[in-house]
Formats: structure tokens, C-alpha cells, sequence
């Protein structure tokens, strides 16, 4: 049995749990689970990756060039340690920087990458979903190196302590020069991010106006939640277009999602079907979006979201 | 600076696909096609680059069947100078497509390649990385903004909990984020006009490409369907659902 290769997100001191997800999705394809950790000063997250339950191998990859994760510099430093290694497999989570890293690592190898496998049929077979989730492809690849990406909402986290394996220092060819960090701003708000929130509140274009957006902002507020919107929100104008949940926006799988004035198109429907809880507020009773919802409101949302956010107070 | 876009038509956004019975893909005959949403997003950026004075021609491409002629058509419409039309009625994956465009690279010889971050059929994610793999060149995905400055392109990528920028040597490629711009709508004279742009077609195998594809698709099946649930008559009884029943406040 072949083994394989986990790519760590991290931060240099610890993993991101993304990383642990891409682990499980490791170990329901069998064989001898390796992490690479590529980075600067890294040393404790190659130690915390070494203790996850299930890893055989740590291998750390210290080199200036790796500190910001360009897949530039990256990528060749993967294909090394999977040539050098005969690795079957190159896997990692879902992420800004898996999403960035792998295909650049597929087409080096020349290979197919498949990308946010929500399961794993066997070693070469493998489901994901398309059309923004409304179909589910099962796919086989016949590459010698299958590299994919690991939907993390679809895959339980590892447990990050009852391992005790090695870590092995690696290296690559270094800066490749064709890029460079400059910086990075990362949110400060209050308001969790978008897809990583338990509680999402969006509202469509029954809002009318941009300027009702701040009730809404009020309700978030008091749940915790982040606040998303609809394309027929964006498309009027009322929020700019990072707040788009949908098919051409972000995908989001929450424990609870309120959608406010939201008639339930398609395009949005396909980037929140997968949440836990789903309610719906919209004075039209007949809107699709109740054909969703778990729980519906018929109300006119002016008297209904203050109701709800002096309740939930 | 020559700007090559990369542009894919897909089932359009609005569209509730339907799943073949037999399981082996997704309808696609008499169904509403248009040009990738985030390709839109692609085209109206080398269009303000050249509106700016920073791109000199925009060549457009496509991948796919003789039909990918009116996807093309938009770009040009949006203010595309010429297109080319790489025609197969092959499904094409991501590194075939990188392979057609590296070969376009190699002819056409831009500055910048911008393509779009995925398309929303099989929502890869993948074609821009492939392509700067293939090229050598720097990859600035997920822009939420482009500024070309000398020999340099900084790039302002969207990344999970915020932003991030880098630095890429040009010539680099560059996907689209949805945040980079809102794309204009072609304008009936400029519609008109654009029937008049150059459209060239080639075949994969006159750039010497293999597109067959790497990974066989066993089956296409719907997702599990939700149920509705209950309506509720008052606020008061939705918060009382959400605390006691669901759990989730």
C-alpha cells in the first residue's frame, strides 16, 4: 500500500483543522498517512501535526521561502517530497491555500486534480459535488498520483493528540522568484467570516434598501452571526458582492441560516441547502424558499426581524 | 501589454440543472447556456486595463463546442479585440484546458493571462493554477484587485479571514474573484460591432493538444433532497422552535 501525503495548513504554531479533516478523508483511503509542514520557524506545527492521531510521519520543510505559502515556491517542494517519496496520493483541505497549492502541484506532475471530494468510494474513486452541489459526480482517476482537494464540512476532524510519530526535515529547490508576499489584512470584525460562521442572517431584495441592511446587522449581532445577502441583494446595490451567498458566491453550511426577503432562487438555494437549520422570513407564502425551510415565517420582515432581535435579547 | 482572457460557457446561473436518469451527467440540450459568471468578471478587468492604458489588445479564448462561438461573441461585445475558438465537443478538464492556453500563450505571447477563479459547472477551481504550472509563471488567484506596475503585477487575493496581497513577476496569470469588479453589459451597437471582430477556430490538435479527459465520471446522481419544514404563526413561536426544538440559539 502506497502512502500518503497530507499538505498542512498552518501557521507555523499550530494547524488549521482544516488539516485534520484532509487527515480522516486520508484514512478512509488507506495506507501510511504523512504530513508535510512547509514554512518558516515551523518547527511546533510539525510538531502538533506529528500528534494527530493516525499521522505515521511528520516531515518539516523550514525555509524562508515557505513563510507565506506561495504555491510558486511550494508547489516544486511538494513534487519533490512526492517524487522522492512515491507518495499515491497528495491531499489537503479545501482551503484558500489548498485550493491555491494543488492544482499548481497536479499539472506539475501532470496529472488531474480533483477537487472538494465530499467522500471516498475507494483509493481511486471518489464523489464531488457539482453545479454548485446540485448534481454529485463520482469520479475515477487512473493517475499514478491522485492529488484532491478535501471538502471539510465532509469529514469529521482528526483527534489532534494520540500520535507519536517522527518528524523528518525536508527540503526543496527554495524561492522560485516569480513571487512575493507584500502583505495580508485579515478581518478584525467582530462578525465571524462568512463561510466559517455558525450562524448566518442574509437578506434578498425584499430588504428594498441598502440602508435596511443595519437591522439585519442587528440581529447578526445579537446571534453572533454573519450577515450574507442574495444576488438580487447585490445586484440592486443594497451590499457589495462579498456578501453573496449562491452558486457565483460563497457556499456556506451553517448550523442555523435566516434568510430574510429572500425568495429562494436557485443560484441562491445552491450555496446554503446545506445548512443545518434553515428559516425563512417572507411575507410571500409562496416563495420557494419555504420549500426549504425548516422553519417559515410569513411576515412582513419590518415588524418581524426587530421582533426577533428584541426577543433573542 | 496583450491580455489573453480565458472565457468557458456553462448553463447559465438561473438554471435548475436536472440530472439524467441514466446517472451519466447533467441535461444540457435545450437548456439556457451563457458565459461563465466569474469569466464576465474576468473580461470587464482586461477591458478596464486597456480603458486605462495599461493593455494594448485583449484576445479572447474559448474551449469547447462550435456554439462557444457566442459565449465568445459577449467577450468581444464587452470590448474583446479578437477572439479564437479552440473547437472539440471533448468534455474538457482543467489541465487539458491549460494545456490549449499554454499553447495560445506560446503564440500570442502576453502579459497578463486572466481567467476567471472556476466555472460554476464543475466548479474546479483549478484552470489558472494549472496554467501558471505549465507556463512557470506567478499566479495571483483570487483577485479582488489587479495593479500592474512596471514589470510587476500586485495581485489582491481573497483568502479564508481576509486579504492578502502578493507581488508576481509579469508575464503572470490571474484568476477573478467575484469581488474584482461589476462587469458592464454589452451595449446593442457595441453587440453589433463585435459580429465584425475577428473569431479565429483551430482544433486541440493543430496546437498539439491531448484533451482526453483523465478522470472517467462512474456516475452523476442528485443530491439528497431537503424537506420542508413547518410554518410558524409568530416570532415569539420561532424563537421558542429555534431554542427548544433545533438548538441552534
Amino acid at each position: 500500500m502506497a502512502n500518503i501525503l497530507v499538505i498542512a495548513d498552518h501557521d507555523g504554531a499550530s494547524l488549521k483543522p482544516a488539516t485534520l479533516n484532509a487527515v480522516t478523508a486520508a484514512s478512509k483511503i488507506g495506507g501510511d498517512i504523512h504530513i508535510l509542514v512547509a514554512g518558516k520557524g515551523a518547527q511546533a506545527a510539525a510538531d502538533a501535526a506529528a500528534k494527530v492521531a493516525g499521522v505515521a510521519k511528520g516531515l518539516l520543510a523550514d525555509d524562508a521561502a515557505y513563510e507565506h505559502q506561495l504555491p510558486e515556491d511550494v508547489a516544486p517542494l511538494v513534487v519533490s517530497t512526492v517524487k522522492a517519496g512515491g507518495y499515491s496520493h497528495v491531499l489537503a483541505g479545501a482551503t484558500s491555500v489548498g485550493k491555491n497549492l494543488l492544482p499548481r502541484v497536479a499539472a506539475l506532475l501532470d496529472v488531474a486534480a480533483i477537487s472538494d471530494i465530499t467522500a471516498v468510494v475507494s483509493a481511486d474513486t471518489f464523489e464531488r459535488p457539482i453545479y454548485a452541489g446540485n448534481a454529485i459526480a463520482t469520479v475515477q482517476s487512473a493517475d499514478a498520483v491522485k492529488v484532491i482537494t478535501v471538502r471539510t464540512t465532509a469529514f469529521e476532524t482528526a483527534a489532534s493528540e494520540g500520535g507519536s510519530a517522527t518528524v523528518e526535515a525536508v527540503s526543496g529547490a527554495g524561492a522560485a522568484g516569480l513571487s512575493s508576499f507584500v502583505s495580508a489584512e485579515l478581518t478584525k470584525s467582530e462578525r465571524p467570516e462568512l463561510t466559517a460562521a455558525r450562524v448566518v442572517v442574509s437578506g434578498g431584495r425584499g430588504m428594498q434598501s441598502g440602508e435596511n441592511f443595519p437591522m439585519l446587522e442587528a440581529l447578526a449581532d445579537k446571534l453572533g452571526a454573519a450577515v450574507g445577502a442574495s444576488r438580487a441583494a447585490v445586484d440592486a446595490g443594497f451590499v457589495p458582492n462579498d456578501y453573496q451567498v449562491g452558486q457565483t458566491g460563497k457556499i456556506v453550511a451553517p448550523e442555523l441560516y435566516i434568510a430574510v426577503g429572500i425568495s429562494g432562487a436557485i443560484q441562491h438555494l445552491a450555496g446554503m441547502k446545506d445548512s443545518k437549520v434553515i428559516v425563512a422570513i417572507n411575507k410571500d407564502e409562496e416563495a420557494p424558499i419555504f420549500q426549504v425551510a425548516d422553519y417559515g415565517l410569513v411576515a412582513d420582515l419590518f415588524k418581524a426581524v426587530p421582533e426577533l432581535t428584541d426577543k433573542l435579547g | 501589454m496583450k491580455i489573453l482572457c480565458a472565457v468557458k460557457r456553462v448553463v447559465d446561473y438561473n438554471v435548475k440543472i436536472r440530472v439524467k436518469t441514466d446517472q451519466s451527467g447533467v441535461e444540457t440540450s435545450n437548456v439556457k447556456f451563457s458565459m461563465n459568471p466569474f469569466d464576465e468578471i474576468a473580461v470587464e478587468e482586461a477591458v478596464r486595463l486597456k480603458e486605462a492604458g495599461t493593455a494594448t489588445e485583449i484576445v479572447v479564448v474559448s474551449v469547447g463546442p462550435a456554439q462557444t462561438q457566442e459565449t465568445l461573441r459577449t467577450a468581444l461585445a464587452m470590448g474583446a479585440d479578437r477572439a479564437i475558438l479552440v473547437q472539440t465537443d471533448v468534455a474538457t478538464e482543467p489541465l487539458a484546458v491549460a494545456k490549449v492556453l499554454k499553447a495560445l500563450v506560446g503564440k500570442e505571447a502576453p502579459g497578463l493571462v486572466i481567467l476567471g477563479k472556476q466555472a460554476i459547472d464543475d466548479d474546479c477551481n483549478q484552470t489558472g493554477q494549472m496554467l501558471a504550472a505549465l507556463l512557470g509563471w506567478g499566479q495571483g488567484t483570487f483577485a479582488s484587485k489587479v495593479a500592474p506596475a512596471g514589470d510587476a503585477v500586485a495581485v489582491t487575493r481573497e483568502i479564508d479571514g481576509g486579504l492578502e496581497v502578493v507581488s508576481l513577476k509579469l508575464p503572470a496569470v490571474v484568476t477573478a474573484d467575484l469581488r474584482l469588479n461589476e462587469p458592464r453589459y454589452a451595449s446593442l451597437p457595441n453587440i453589433m460591432k463585435a459580429k465584425k471582430k475577428p473569431l479565429e477556430t483551430v482544433t486541440p490538435d493543430a496546437l498539439g493538444v491531448d484533451v482526453t479527459p483523465r478522470l472517467k465520471t462512474l456516475k452523476v446522481a442528485e443530491p439528497a433532497k431537503r424537506q420542508a419544514g413547518i410554518k410558524v404563526p409568530d416570532v415569539a413561536t420561532l424563537v421558542d422552535k429555534l431554542k427548544n426544538e433545533a438548538r441552534v440559539i
